[in-house]
């Protein structure tokens, strides 16, 4: 089997099941089989499933850097997975809200992306992830050109958006948010840097 | 009317004139007595209780106070009353709560983030221990302070909040009949993670004005300061009543999650002082609530 084949028939599936575990986890910790969700399940699936979210924006981000730096360019054909998982948990974690949170209470649910900045900023995220999401396969970006780069470059809003919302809303012991606010620094500076390095390339005489 | 969570037979005896709390994680106590205060709503189970907590001595985590206040040690243990007042010094835990008699009061408490319970305590009306150290006319509020020990307050360790944690209530708050400083849980020993040996509970506040682990009781003229009113003064007022209809700034208080009630379980909404109105609103008939949150 050739390398692009072994990708696409063992370590795809193989990735896709371990991406889908920490979702398995929670559906099992609910019903008590490998866990506990606690005393306020409720809070304990968003948090969860938030968490997930942020960490798989974060691995999605990471795709590039890490290709540049190891010359592994066969991570890039996991990456539309990662992004596509980074959406997928972003939504269990708004659809938690929505239903078991806020159990459809359409009025709380429109005031809260309305009047709460930090549901605001989630929610834009969510849109912008559903957007990528919607146009992730290879008949869209053929479709959408030029058009559909611009559109996925706001993979790094989204990643803003989303510490952002992290970051405002814990009560007080900002610690967490912080560790993805470094993570996203990294992830985000590093892109900055080689531009930056690539232009200054350019300036030079031959 | 439900029976409460007391130990069975303690019904029975006439109540005593001393209060007695074991040194002894889960010990019964004994002779203790209803209230009519208690709620008959069904209470939390102990296990939701004891383990998910607010106590950032122990860690910012719901689970953390759990692992953390294991070992903390609650005997021997001081509390020191000072300020304003006839009676001062520093007493001994045991000596401290003796002149009193214990009471069960099962309330309802309803934490700032917008979830509540309703927990059997075992305490002493806050009123007759006010009384009971004789404030002078200059006491116009009382303040609290919970042990400063970050060997074994690993939360202390990082200044997540300006340490020691400080609460404080008016003397008018302080001697409503509502207050209590609790020492049980469930007709046992208060657990280390909710705040032993001694803690304030005021139901019609956010369960933040429940200091924990308390060490300094101080009669004083001026409002003192507190913890989360010093953290973050636009989101966290001194006053902290319950009040559905003043948002925090970052989420809506109208409505709350009832801890135990599942997964598939609406929110329901929240009441104004947390349903304590008839005991505690005219406290506040002259001020503006909205101003003083």
């Amino acid at each position: 089997m050739n390398t692009l084949l072994q990708i696409r028939r063992v370590w795809k599936p193989v990735i896709f099941v371990v991406c889908l575990l920490p979702a398995i986890l929670v559906v099992s910790d609910a019903f008590g089989i490998t866990g506990q969700l606690g005393a306020n399940p409720v809070e304990a699936i968003q948090d969860r499933f938030g968490n997930w979210s942020l960490r798989f924006i974060m691995i999605t981000l990471a795709v590039t850097p890490l290709r540049r730096l190891t010359g592994w360019n066969w991570l890039v054909r996991f990456r539309r997975m990662l992004g596509l998982f980074a959406f997928f948990y972003t939504l269990l974690h708004f659809l938690a809200w929505l239903i078991l949170d806020q159990g459809f209470l359409m009025s709380a649910v429109l005031e809260d992306i309305v009047e709460r900045p930090f549901i605001t900023i989630g929610f834009t995220a969510l849109l912008l992830l559903t957007a990528m999401a919607l146009t992730s396969t290879n008949g869209m970006r053929r479709r959408l050109g030029r058009r559909w780069q611009t559109l996925h470059n706001s993979v790094y809003v989204v990643g803003i958006l989303g510490v952002w919302h992290y970051w405002w809303q814990v009560k007080q012991d900002i610690a967490e948010p912080l560790v993805y606010a470094v993570i996203l620094s990294v992830l985000l500076g590093a892109r900055v840097w080689w531009r930056w390095q690539a232009k200054d390339r350019r300036r030079l005489p031959d | 009317m439900r029976a409460g969570a007391i130990a069975g037979g303690s019904l029975l005896l006439p109540p005593a004139m001393a209060a007695v709390v074991p040194d002894r994680r889960r010990a019964v106590i004994r002779d203790i007595s209803p209230s009519p205060y208690s709620t008959d709503e069904e209470m939390n189970s102990y296990q939701d209780i004891v383990t998910y907590n607010n106590f950032y001595e122990f860690g910012t985590g719901k689970a953390d106070p759990y692992a953390n206040a294991r070992d903390f040690r609650t005997r021997p243990w001081t509390i020191t009353v000072e300020g304003e007042a006839e009676k001062t010094g520093t007493f001994d835990f045991d000596d401290f709560i003796k002149p009193f008699d214990l009471e069960e009061r099962i309330y309802r408490m309803r934490c700032v983030e917008a979830w509540s319970m309703v927990i059997p305590w075992v305490g002493i009306p806050l009123a007759e221990i006010v009384k009971y150290f004789q404030p002078t006319s200059n006491a116009k509020y009382v303040a609290f302070e919970t042990l400063y020990d970050p060997e074994q307050m690993p939360g202390q360790q990082r200044r997540v909040l300006d340490w020691p944690y400080r609460e404080g209530l008016t003397i008018a708050e302080a001697t409503n009949p509502l207050a209590i400083l609790a020492v049980g849980l469930y007709g046992e020993v208060m657990p280390n993670q909710n705040g032993a040996p001694i803690r304030l509970v005021v139901p019609w506040k956010y369960g933040f004005k429940g200091i924990k682990s308390i060490v300094t009781m101080r009669f004083t003229e001026k409002q003192p300061k507190t913890s989360w009113n010093m953290a973050n003064s636009r989101e966290y007022g001194f006053y902290a009543n319950v009040n559905p209809e003043v948002d925090h700034p970052r989420w809506s208080q109208a409505r709350e999650r009832r801890i135990g009630s599942g997964i598939f379980a609406q929110k329901q909404p929240t009441l104004m002082f947390n349903g304590y109105g008839d005991e505690v609103a005219y406290l506040y008939k002259d001020i503006n609530l909205r101003r003083n949150f």
